[in-house]
């Protein structure tokens, strides 16, 4: 009874002193991020940064940016932390990771004033909620950049007498088999195609965003099996790490490795998220409507490449330079069915699963004039075939 | 005579420790008040030498992050209902020295089954039936999940712990192939939230409130868990049987019996905590770390409070008030979660630690001993 008694008035206590702490409720612009795991993942350090140096441009306060990180995807975390945002006075409230959404528009529904953003999500164009909306960029182009890097790489490694033309064997260590993760590798892989033909690559998938040890694993075991390059599509520092304690040159996602990977770094591209962060501020704070889908591209500069590594072939930067000018003006489209095939056919036309129904069955015809047209139906990625030269392990 | 005294210093050290009488309640509190004043100038230090900031700024946020608005104090509460919950699960086989380190798996086991109901179901059923269905077929599943080590054990005598560790590495993985079976969107991997548009299996607000269900049955169990090991035949069982094997033999108690029966009854309330985390979650889904570590921090919630019911209120109020305040200071000053993890870490340092002072003493070794003779 008398523990009861203590713990009553500690609670009393605890009370009585938030109560004196209120807090004053200003008119001004506020938004708030939820992010998935801390800065130890490369994938949310991006998002991070993207939000430190959007606060520094446009000279917002401490309050007015709120960064929440190590919010799970599964359960209501999400939800609620998005809610309690929302009443904390967020404007906007951004959430990271794919599986955030249906937490996302959970809140959205219930906070009608509130912008509810979602990176990587499907679902804003189908769920109709005029506060929902989905971003992503065509990373797909960054990616195949960056495999111009490789390419190069791999006839060096041939010139050099290193590896023959026909050991040319990229490594690839996937998160999921999902289309995201699926159309980065296949255009990353055509990137290094262009340059090198007679390229292959495997594919080894975690099941997991971030799995470090995993990821390592994977890596040294395609190392072992005779890849002579690898890359990755995964959070960790894993595969980075792997090569680099392995001198095999590595390509790496969401930012530059060349500070832990001196020697093996050959380059990296990233997805920048200020231009998004920028735009939807501009929009809420002159009254615009935000697009349920908004895909940034390396017009708007949110497809970056990092500052090539020294492991880089000679050449390298102006082969990557002449690339990006013809996508920029529409010379090359990065999914051209000319340049690939499946079970040796070229393609003319696939359906995809771009809507999101119960079915997941393939909704919309995305080939069109010669080209698979990845982030035009919706800003995340839907191209899930595995082309003719991709192994999965 | 120096070789006299080398004898008697050895015979008689500086300090040696001695099991106390029972305590006083309120100096077992003073003990207990002081080891968290301890930890808080502790962690105070380490908080001003590691950022320079302010820790009374940095406790304030803590409790803020937990008490601030109704919808934290409301996870604050639903948190703990649910670890409380999964915490009188290995109680009861704790109770019976059954080291049930399963709490995990029986947890997922009892999400597997509450949210198969909700998936299948959903269509056809009424929601109440959706509910009731998920509540006891969680409740079968964590049964069945506890009951297996058990029914070993008894038979072979197996060894418990590693048994139902392992059990929980079998649910993890159960539930990574069902959700490639169950995910939305497709080839993503992940459940995503069960009925989202529908809602049906849901447990609905009561008096408007979202969790105050899943908080009144918690309330009710804990009760319940206090008379059935305090007041029930079945409680003065298991305390027999965990003192002694063959004194409950000799008295008449079916030991395998017991030993089946508890770890079905602590499987099935783990795996109510399985359907109070996805039926009585705001956005019901289902994945490996739906449980997130709880059944082993159940443990340590157990062990904090010596496994009476009442007490396991205030630890595993304790370790939620610190996770979620962990959370808020992280946000408020930008600070990396291991330094919240730090702070936690301090506090149950101290907490745990000081319960040594409650049972045993130090008696230091009398100057005018031995020694000088």
């Amino acid at each position: 009874m008398k523990k009861i008694l203590a713990l009553t008035l500690a609670v009393l206590m605890m009370f009585s002193l938030v109560a004196c702490g209120g807090e004053s409720t200003e008119d001004e612009f506020k938004i708030g991020f939820i992010m998935l795991h801390d800065e130890n993942s490369t994938y949310d350090l991006n998002f991070i940064n993207a939000a430190k140096e959007v606060k520094q441009k446009l000279g917002l306060s401490d309050d007015q940016v709120v960064i929440v990180t190590g919010i799970p995807e599964e359960g209501d975390d999400c939800y609620n932390k998005a809610c309690e945002l929302a009443e904390a006075g967020c404007d906007i409230v951004f959430a990271d990771s794919f599986g955030h959404e249906d937490n996302m528009i959970l809140a959205a529904k219930e906070y009608p004033d509130v912008e509810f953003c979602h990176a990587t999500g499907t679902k804003a164009h189908t769920e109709n909620l005029p506060n929902f909306h989905n971003a992503f960029a065509s990373i797909y182009e960054g990616r195949y950049l960056a495999g111009i890097a490789a390419g190069m790489k791999l006839n060096q490694m041939i010139t050099d007498g290193k590896i023959t033309a026909d050991k040319a064997k990229i490594g690839y260590v996937g998160a999921k088999p999902y289309a995201e993760v699926k159309s980065g590798m296949t255009s990353f892989y055509l990137g290094a195609r262009s340059v090198c033909p007679s390229a292959t690559i495997d594919v080894k998938y975690t099941d997991s965003w971030y799995d470090y040890d995993l990821e390592k694993e994977y890596a040294d075991q395609m190392i072992k099996d005779g890849c002579v390059l690898i890359s990755q599509h995964a959070d960790s520092m894993g595969a980075p790490d792997a090569c680099e304690a392995a001198g095999v040159p590595n390509v790496s996602y969401n930012g530059s490795t060349a500070a832990a990977c001196p020697n093996t770094f050959l380059i990296s591209s990233r997805i920048n998220w200020a231009p998004y962060y920028e735009f939807i501020i501009d929009c809420v704070k002159n009254d615009k409507t935000i697009p349920a889908d908004w895909t940034g591209t390396l017009q708007t500069g949110s497809v970056e490449l990092s500052a090539l590594g020294t492991a880089c072939a000679p050449g390298t930067a102006e082969a990557i330079e002449a690339a990006k000018q013809k996508i920029i003006n529409g010379e090359l489209e990065v999914f051209a069915t000319s340049t690939w095939t499946k079970g040796g056919q070229v393609m003319t036309t696939y359906m995809a699963d771009v809507d999101s129904d119960a079915a997941f069955t393939g909704d919309t015809e995305v080939i069109k004039d010669g080209a698979f047209l990845e982030s035009e139906y919706r800003s995340a990625p839907y191209f899930d075939i595995d082309i003719d030269g991709v192994t999965t392990k | 005579m120096a070789t006299e005294k080398k004898t008697a210093a050895h015979h008689e050290p500086l300090f040696h420790i001695a099991k106390r009488d029972q305590m006083v309640w309120w100096k077992a509190w003073i003990i207990r008040a002081a080891a968290i004043l301890l930890a808080l100038v502790v962690s105070g230090v380490i908080i001003t030498l590691l950022t320079g900031l302010n820790p009374l700024n940095v406790y304030g946020e803590m409790i803020k992050g937990n008490f601030s608005n109704n919808r934290v104090f409301w996870m604050l509460l639903q948190k703990t209902s649910v670890l409380l919950c999964n915490s009188l699960g290995v109680t009861l086989a704790f109770k019976m020295k059954f080291w049930n380190c399963g709490g995990e798996g029986q947890v997922l086991a009892g999400c597997i089954a509450a949210a198969a109901c909700m998936i299948y179901m959903g269509d056809s059923a009424p929601n109440w039936v959706i509910i009731v269905s998920s509540l006891i077929t969680s409740m079968l599943a964590g049964a069945l999940w506890g009951g297996i080590p058990a029914i070993f054990k008894a038979q072979y005598n197996t060894n418990e712990t590693l048994f139902t560790l392992m059990m929980n590495y079998v649910a993890i993985h159960l539930v990574k192939v069902l959700q490639v079976l169950w995910e939305n969107p497709k080839n993503s991997g992940n459940v995503g939230t069960i009925n989202r548009a529908s809602q049906a299996g849901w447990l609905p607000k009561l008096f408007g409130m979202q969790y105050l269900i899943t908080v009144l049955i918690v309330a009710a169990l804990c009760v319940l868990v206090y008379v059935y090991l305090k007041k029930s035949k079945h409680g003065y069982e298991i305390n027999v049987v965990g003192e002694s094997q063959n004194t409950a033999r000799y008295i008449g108690i079916n030991v395998k019996k017991v030993i089946i029966r508890t770890m079905l009854v602590s499987g099935a309330v783990c795996g109510l905590a399985g359907f109070l985390l996805v039926n009585g979650s705001s956005a019901p889904t289902v994945g490996p770390n739906t449980a997130g570590g709880q059944g082993f921090t159940a443990m340590l919630v157990a062990w904090m409070a010596k496994f009476s019911p009442f007490a396991m209120v205030l630890a595993s109020a304790l370790i939620i008030f610190l996770q979620q305040g962990s959370v808020a200071i992280a946000t408020k000053f930008g600070l990396h979660r291991s330094l919240a993890d730090i702070v936690t870490g301090v506090i149950l340092f101290f907490i745990i630690g000081c319960e040594f002072f409650i049972q045993y003493e130090i008696k230091f070794r009398h100057k005018k001993g031995g020694v000088q003779e």
